[in-house]
């Protein structure tokens, strides 16, 4: 690790200036990805800025929207009864992820920014284009079992490894970002990015840019909901499948659907087709392995992750069933 | 009489320590003047090193060297060369790489931050040469190692003319060593040739016995101490190339050096459980009868040492099976050595033979617990000899009933529970009951404590527990008044804590050196105390921590101050007679799960599990079960959760972290019943305890495995059985 300097603003715009002036400073929330990526050499910022002291923590309704600040912690959004009452998916989600520790650490902004856990990613001696581009993608021809089978590159195959995201993109959440430029909004699916020719982008915040919070708009999927990890071990261990499924059913017809999948993708992978396929039918398993087919079309595999594709299936019909409860 | 202490369900008397935080481990103690290092390992897995360029990390803030082969003192015990050529690592001896991750140079500094900073500035060169890593690519390099010899009972192969007979492979993965507390070594050269260390470890006394050869020094000017361990499982049966780095930075800066390793290095630098490719071919008659088993099996070795364990033995006596042949073979790869883990090779052969046993089970429509008590080995098959106790049938009869197992359907796949699908799996296992050489010291004081003394280790089972009750039973003092001291290589001698024998060895020691005590306190009696006069010393009666002749009783306590005695040392070396060979010993075990499948995920879920042990007295009910559980969760991780990933492009472990390495984790952990039989062996020692520590493991992962077939119809071979292997 090497020496770095540490500024605590008390500010956003302070410490927005404190990440403009310093080409490689950091925000520092949680710490529980960055420092991780400190230790192992993978970033070496010169500076951190810890962004805890700044009011970013809090949990409220304005005009039906919910929004959460950047800063509120895991452990508190999946506990609040403002979630737990009208999006219970995201609680469901974040429950879903890491231990209650790093919960009780990681914050709604830093867990949208995590890294791929790619373990090439991660250690130095062995090329990765995300860390350092054009080196070339181990993964490829290498361990890729956790890899992604939907819109990876020949440039990089890696996962975002989100829970929460996945609920956050099957409920059209948006970012809210405040920057040199100003503020701006993010629909949630435009914020992460398909890693293309540039995997060294996890998504679309500009430098010096600060995520302030989310807002979630209302919606009617407070009941028929459920959100699916597949994972290795029981607990603390990240998705080699995830589903956040979300259905309004009336009169035994499903009105509207969310889908979006986790482990599969270098973003959340929000399944629009396979929503449409659910439009307007009856919440049969038939029905729900019909649109698993739509979702999983475009699915394309590497040596060791062959198995996601039936795996991404049955998770979907799986997810669905129980939001359903058929 | 006060009652028994052995069999008591006592707490800890370190227990206090251990939750307060107050017990120091190695890496706790501050000798004065202690620096700290951090490794540089080599990112290159075969080759050689062209050049160590140290200049920048020389310079960094707080560094006091770099210490590599170039410059590395020598040591002494690498010079006397071995005609042997596979003799181990030789740290910083030349430049040669076998490994990947193997340390090149130590970077000492006055900070634990400054030495690992530094360390990530010495820029090493290699010339790399081509590396062997893939097992399977490698099966064509298996050579017999000379220790493993074939084995043949009756006919070899005869399984094949078997009516019903079958061959399959099993694959176990490595699996690395990872307690929680992390390896390391604290060295400190009190004079130039006076050696101090602060290990973790299995055994004081062999660490000793490894730095006298090394550093060529006699025993009396090297210290081992070792008093608390966080976990070891077979890592600290032996000194690793780091820690003679570290004694040798140590040497060279003139000041206590701790290191403590980083967990990725626990991947490369401690040994694990060596990956097998193993083939069982098992035959019977149509009504059960076994009529041969063949077993063969290839594990992994380094470049520079053969590692062996016993894969398959337990092919050769479990069962009443008049044809055996087995083969052990060994691939040296471009890793480093591999080492015992709990349950050693046992553990990895038990899940191909058990496996193999539940196959057949099913090939005859047989109940596989039936199977297994129709080829019940009523003496060993193998040295034909009588078991010096065997209470397996009950072991099995005991296990079926807590978990239910006649709700177990004999064909895979017919029941279900909220969805998941339900299936129960059995195994045995059997681990070979030592008993060895140990020698303790008793210290009476005139206060009537009692302290024992013995080079022993605890690395988690609770064995200053186990001591205390059997000197307690063995003197009648109170419990509370003995006190049992371990770790310190100054003690009296005793093995290293492995193969399930501490409690045999160490506290066949106790009792016999307290008995020695009290035949010395009886000698005193009879000749200086005047009640006591005319009594012969053979006559004096011991009870309750008293000498009882007629009415007269006196305290030990009291006798020590009648005869003006602060305190009274007796020592006494106690071992085994010709027990072996009139009796085979073992423990056995048996392990029942009841698992969910996920018929869409692939999810396996344990449900519940019944482990019984018959490995005779059992000491402390409370430390013995949570020993049990602490085996059955390793068995967790083997069956369901734990591989060492290679990239064999690079040589190089990928998932060598706690994240990645998924270590079982308490939500994986069902409700355990951990059952004994409890009856004394009449013959391995004077407690009448087996050993627990192996069984606890060996055996589980095809208790899962089956339990899983049992569920689904799937068959998984290859472990760990992660929910891609039952999509
Ligand atoms: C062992 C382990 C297991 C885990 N398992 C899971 C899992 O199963 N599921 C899961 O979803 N996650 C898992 N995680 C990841 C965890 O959720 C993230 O580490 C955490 O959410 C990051 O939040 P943080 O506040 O600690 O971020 P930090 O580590 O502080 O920051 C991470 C990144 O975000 C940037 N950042 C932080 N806040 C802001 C902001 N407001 N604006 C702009 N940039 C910002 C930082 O500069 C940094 O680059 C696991 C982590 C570990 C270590
Ligand atoms: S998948 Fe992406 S993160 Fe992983 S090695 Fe390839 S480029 Fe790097």
């Amino acid at each position: 690790m090497n020496q770095f300097s540490y500024v605590r603003p008390a500010s956003q715009q302070a410490a927005i200036d404190a990440l403009t002036k310093d080409k490689s400073a950091r925000f520092i929330a949680g710490g529980t990805n960055l420092l991780d990526l400190m230790k192992n050499g993978v970033v070496a910022p010169e500076k951190l800025v810890d962004i805890n002291r700044l009011p970013l923590k809090s949990i409220t309704l304005n005009n039906n929207t919910l929004h959460i600040g950047a800063l509120t912690l895991n452990s508190e959004v999946a506990a609040h009864t403002l979630v737990t009452t009208r999006h219970p998916l995201l609680s469901q989600a974040l429950l879903a992820g890491a231990s209650q520790q790093l919960r009780n650490m990681a914050t709604t902004g830093g867990n949208m920014m995590q890294r791929t856990r790619c373990s090439y990613f991660y250690d130095i001696t062995m090329p990765c284009n995300k860390r350092t581009p054009g080196s070339g993608c181990s993964a490829i021809g290498g361990i890729n079992r956790m890899h992604a089978i939907f819109g990876a590159s020949d440039q990089c195959i890696a996962v975002h490894p989100s829970d929460m995201c996945i609920a956050l993109a099957a409920l059209d959440a948006t970012v809210l970002v405040a920057g040199p430029k100003g503020n701006r909004r993010i629909p949630f699916g435009e914020f992460h990015r398909l890693p293309g020719n540039t995997p060294d982008k996890d998504n679309n915040l500009g430098k010096g840019e600060l995520i302030t919070g989310i807002d979630i708009p209302a919606s009617p999927f407070t009941q028929n909901i459920y959100y699916l990890k597949v994972r290795d071990r029981a607990s603390y261990a990240f998705a080699l499948v995830s589903v956040a499924a979300a259905l309004d059913i009336s009169n035994n017809t499903i009105r509207s659907a969310r889908l979006a999948m986790g482990g599969v993708a270098h973003k959340p992978w929000r399944l629009h087709e396979a929503e449409k396929a659910l439009i307007g039918k009856t919440p049969t398993i038939e029905n729900f392995r019909i649109a698993a087919t739509v979702a999983t079309q475009s699915a394309r595999t590497y040596k060791h992750n062959a198995f996601k594709v039936p795996m991404a299936q049955n998770s979907l019909v799986t997810a669905l069933s129980k939001a359903a409860a058929v | 009489m006060k009652k028994q202490a052995v069999g008591q369900s006592m707490d800890r008397v370190d227990g206090r320590l251990k939750v307060t935080g107050t017990a120091r481990y190695f890496a706790d103690h501050q000798p004065e003047g202690m620096l700290y290092a951090a490794l540089v390992c080599s990112p290159v897995s075969s080759g050689r090193i062209t050049a160590i360029d140290a200049a920048k990390a020389l310079r960094a803030p707080g560094v006091a060297d770099v210490v590599s082969h170039l410059n590395a003192p020598p040591v002494p015990g690498y010079k006397a060369d071995n005609p042997n050529p596979k003799q181990g690592l030789k740290i910083f001896y030349d430049d040669r790489i076998y490994s990947n991750g193997q340390p090149v140079a130590i970077v000492v500094a006055n900070t634990l931050e400054r030495a690992v900073h530094a360390a990530s500035l010495v820029k090493v060169t290699y010339a790399q040469e081509v590396h062997k890593t893939d097992m399977d690519e490698n099966m064509g390099q298996a050579f017999q190692h000379k220790n493993m010899k074939d084995y043949l009972r009756g006919e070899a192969d005869a399984w094949k003319k078997a009516p019903v007979h079958l061959e399959a492979e099993y694959n176990i993965p490595i699996e690395v060593h990872n307690p929680m507390e992390l390896a390391g070594i604290i060295a400190h050269w009190e004079t130039p040739d006076q050696l101090t260390v602060y290990a973790k470890t299995q055994g004081v006394k062999s660490v000793q016995q490894t730095l006298k050869t090394l550093f060529q020094l006699p025993e009396s000017q090297i210290t081992v101490h070792s008093r608390f361990v966080g976990g070891a499982f077979g890592m600290g049966l032996r000194i690793w190339p780091m820690e003679v780095a570290t004694i040798l930075a140590a040497k060279k800066i003139r000041k206590p050096v701790k290191l403590v390793i980083t967990r990725k290095d626990m991947f490369t630098l401690v040994g694990y459980r060596p990956a097998a490719r193993q083939r069982i071919g098992i035959g019977a008659t149509t009504d059960g009868k076994l009529t041969g088993i063949t077993h063969e099996a290839v594990a992994n070795t380094s470049p520079y040492e053969d590692f062996t364990e016993a894969i398959v033995n337990m092919s050769r006596m479990m069962y009443a099976c008049p044809n055996v042949n087995t083969r052990y073979q060994l691939v040296p790869l471009n890793l480093s050595t591999p080492v015992w883990m709990r349950g050693p090779g046992e553990a990895t052969g038990a899940f191909a033979l058990e496996s193999a046993i539940d196959e057949l089970a099913h090939q005859l429509k047989m109940d596989p617990l039936q199977l297994r008590i129709l080829n019940h080995a009523d003496t060993d098959p193998e040295k034909h000899l009588p078991y010096s106790s065997k209470y397996l049938k009950e072991a099995y009869e005991m296990g079926a009933a807590k978990i239910g197992w006649q709700q177990r359907s004999q064909t895979p796949g017919q029941l279900q529970e909220n969805g998941w699908l339900v299936g129960y799996g059995m195994s045995s296992g059997v681990f070979s009951a030592g008993r060895g050489r140990a020698t303790a010291s008793a210290t009476l004081k005139a206060d009537g404590t009692l302290v024992i003394r013995s080079a022993a280790a605890d690395i988690g089972p609770g064995t200053a527990t186990a001591m205390v009750q059997i000197a307690a039973d063995a003197t009648g003092i109170d419990a509370k008044k003995i006190e049992f001291l371990l770790g310190e290589s100054a003690y009296p001698e005793a093995p290293r804590q492995g193969g399930s024998s501490t409690v045999s060895t160490v506290g066949s020691a106790v009792n016999d050196v307290c008995r020695s005590l009290q035949q010395k306190l009886g000698e005193m009696a009879s000749a200086g105390i005047p009640a006591f006069k005319g009594v012969k010393a053979e006559n004096i009666q011991h009870e309750d921590g008293q000498l009882v002749a007629g009415n007269t009783r006196l305290d030990y306590a009291a006798l020590l101050q009648l005869q003006q005695l602060p305190e009274l040392t007796v020592t006494t070396t106690s071992q085994a007679g010709d027990e072996r060979k009139h009796y085979a010993m073992y423990s056995f075990s048996v392990h029942f799960t009841k698992v969910h499948v996920h018929p869409a995920t692939g999810v396996v879920r344990i449900k519940h599990i019944v482990s019984v042990a018959d490995s005779g007295t059992v000491v402390n009910t409370k430390t013995a079960r949570s020993q049990m559980i602490g085996g059955v969760v390793g068995g967790i991780g083997m069956a369901l959760t734990e591989e060492a990933l290679i990239d064999h492009r690079y040589g190089r472990y990928v998932n060598n972290n706690y994240a990645d390495y998924h270590v079982p984790v308490n939500a994986d952990t069902p409700p355990t019943d951990v059952l004994f039989i409890n009856k004394k062996d009449p013959v391995i020692n004077p407690m009448g305890a087996k050993g627990m520590g192996e069984i606890a493991l060996i055996g589980f992962a095809a208790a899962v495995s089956n339990a899983v077939f049992n569920a689904t119809g799937k068959r998984v071979r290859d472990l760990p059985i992660t929910p891609d292997k039952l999509i």
